[in-house]
């Protein structure tokens, strides 16, 4: 696990240098809630219409802006076969899927966090829930598991972007059915049980996924 | 009398109907220079792969020191250094950055790391440049600081892939010298360069299709004659 940490730790101090996946996811984020803002500006005046809107907005923000964040995980490891020191490196190539999903779940929370103070600026609507943190939490957890799989399968193919969201998202529909359903609830000031076993939902399948893909990353990296 | 640091017993790799490696059996003795050669496509490149454990083979087994990698392949890794014609870098990263990377990887940290990266950026004389972007290196400083990578943990085993593809001839020499230093690191070299690897390497292997075809005492003197019939001329310049 200490090496996972410092793969992760690289993955901060590249990004520290290069500033390109932060501020893409950021800016992608962004767009996307200022073109539902105009949209939905005369539904918006009405706090019962955005908490119908509100879950829907912020995960889709948080999809695009993770799927855009996906296709540039691996990318520091490919650019000068960096991988293959990684791989002869003497660790369990679980080591590596596990950094990266540290990192990756580490950015995907900025992005996350800084998009729900531009929603509450936007909307003029503020969600203060523990709740809230925890089903998103849980729903990031599942989506990079997935994504940073599929991200280091669709490396070595031409179409990586193209190919990436097309895995992807299928893949995610049992993580985003409880996790938007879950926030859709929390909105509405839904029943605590009905939220709580949305979080049971995503969890499981939080755990599902992180195991089955700590397994087959070692194929998904080999030649 | 040295003894036998890596034997390959039979290995082979397949892609689907493609032999990359076919049957090959392999003996390298600890601290030997060994120069791999053949065409392009022979096997060659795969071969060290399979050899430094990056690749599983479809069939046969590679021990060190009498260890197959089935058994303790993460241990084994620790004695592995590999320098490729890719510089395998972070090119946002600075030289002592990667270097601290690499050298954490291989549970190195503290003040042994530190003097080991100065140590190391020293004898490639990139020390003046240790806290530049590897971005704005050019390919020579490049391959010197993948090579300073590769040293970071003192490996016993080198596995070197054409690790002078693309330098200019100063560059190239640079690598050589730095090489031939370290002769108490068993290497395994995989080159086009017949006359480099008879004027410094102990054994010459050539492969063909993927198969070992021969192995050479460099001193041996028909090894010119047998590599250009197999490789073609032009291959071995």
């Amino acid at each position: 696990m200490i090496k996972a940490l410092h793969i992760a730790v690289k993955d901060f101090r590249i990004e520290a240098h290069a500033k390109e996946l932060l501020n893409s996811m950021l800016l992608f984020s962004f767009l996307i809630l200022v073109v539902f803002s105009i949209a939905f500006s005369e539904l918006t005046s009405s706090s019962g219409n955005i908490a119908m809107l509100g879950a829907g907005v912020l995960w889709i923000c948080f999809v695009f802006a993770g799927t855009l964040g996906f296709s540039r995980a691996f990318a520091s490891e490919t650019q000068n076969g960096a991988i293959q020191a990684l791989k002869i490196c003497p660790m369990s190539p679980i080591s590596i899927y596990l950094g990266k999903v540290v990192f990756t779940i580490s950015i995907m929370l900025i992005v996350e966090a800084i998009t729900v103070i531009l929603f509450s600026i936007l909307f003029n609507y503020t969600i203060l829930s523990p709740l809230f943190v925890i089903v998103v939490i849980g729903g990031t957890i599942g989506f990079a598991s997935v994504g940073v799989l599929l991200s280091a399968l669709v490396q070595n193919i031409k179409a990586k972007e193209i190919m990436l969201p097309v895995l992807l998202l299928p893949l995610l529909v049992p993580v985003l059915l409880p996790a938007v359903s879950a926030t859709s609830a929390i909105f509405k000031g839904g029943d605590l049980g009905m939220i709580t076993t949305y979080l049971r939902i995503l969890f499981v399948y939080d755990i599902v996924f992180l195991a089955v893909a700590s397994i087959v990353f070692e194929y998904v990296i080999e030649d | 009398m040295m003894n036998n640091l890596i034997v390959a017993k039979s290995i082979a790799k397949k892609y689907g109907r493609i032999i990359a490696v076919d049957n090959v059996d392999l003996c390298v003795k600890d601290g030997e220079f060994v120069a791999i050669t053949g065409p392009n496509g022979a096997g060659k490149s795969t071969l060290l792969k399979l050899l430094s454990s990056s690749l599983h083979p479809s069939d046969g087994e590679v021990l060190i020191n009498g260890v197959s990698f089935s058994d303790d392949r993460i241990d084994i890794r620790k004695e592995f250094g590999v320098l490729s014609h890719e510089s395998y870098l972070y090119d946002d990263l600075n030289a002592i950055e990667n270097l601290r990377f690499f050298g954490n990887m291989y549970d190195m940290k503290g003040i042994q790391l530190e003097e080991q990266i100065k140590m190391l950026l020293g004898e490639t004389g990139l020390w003046k440049r240790a806290t530049d972007r590897v971005s704005t290196f050019s390919r020579g400083m490049k391959q010197r600081l993948s090579f300073a990578r590769a040293l970071i943990h003192d490996p016993k085993v080198l596995f070197l892939d054409e690790p002078f593809s693309g330098l200019d001839p100063g560059a190239s020499k640079i690598i050589e010298q730095l090489l031939i230093k370290k002769s108490s690191t068993t290497r395994l070299l995989v080159t086009h360069n017949i006359e480099f690897a008879i004027s410094i390497c102990d054994r010459i292997l050539v492969m063909d299709a993927g198969r070992l075809v021969a192995d050479f005492e460099s001193k041996d003197e028909s090894v010119r004659e047998t590599i250009s019939q197999i490789c073609g001329i032009d291959a071995c310049v």
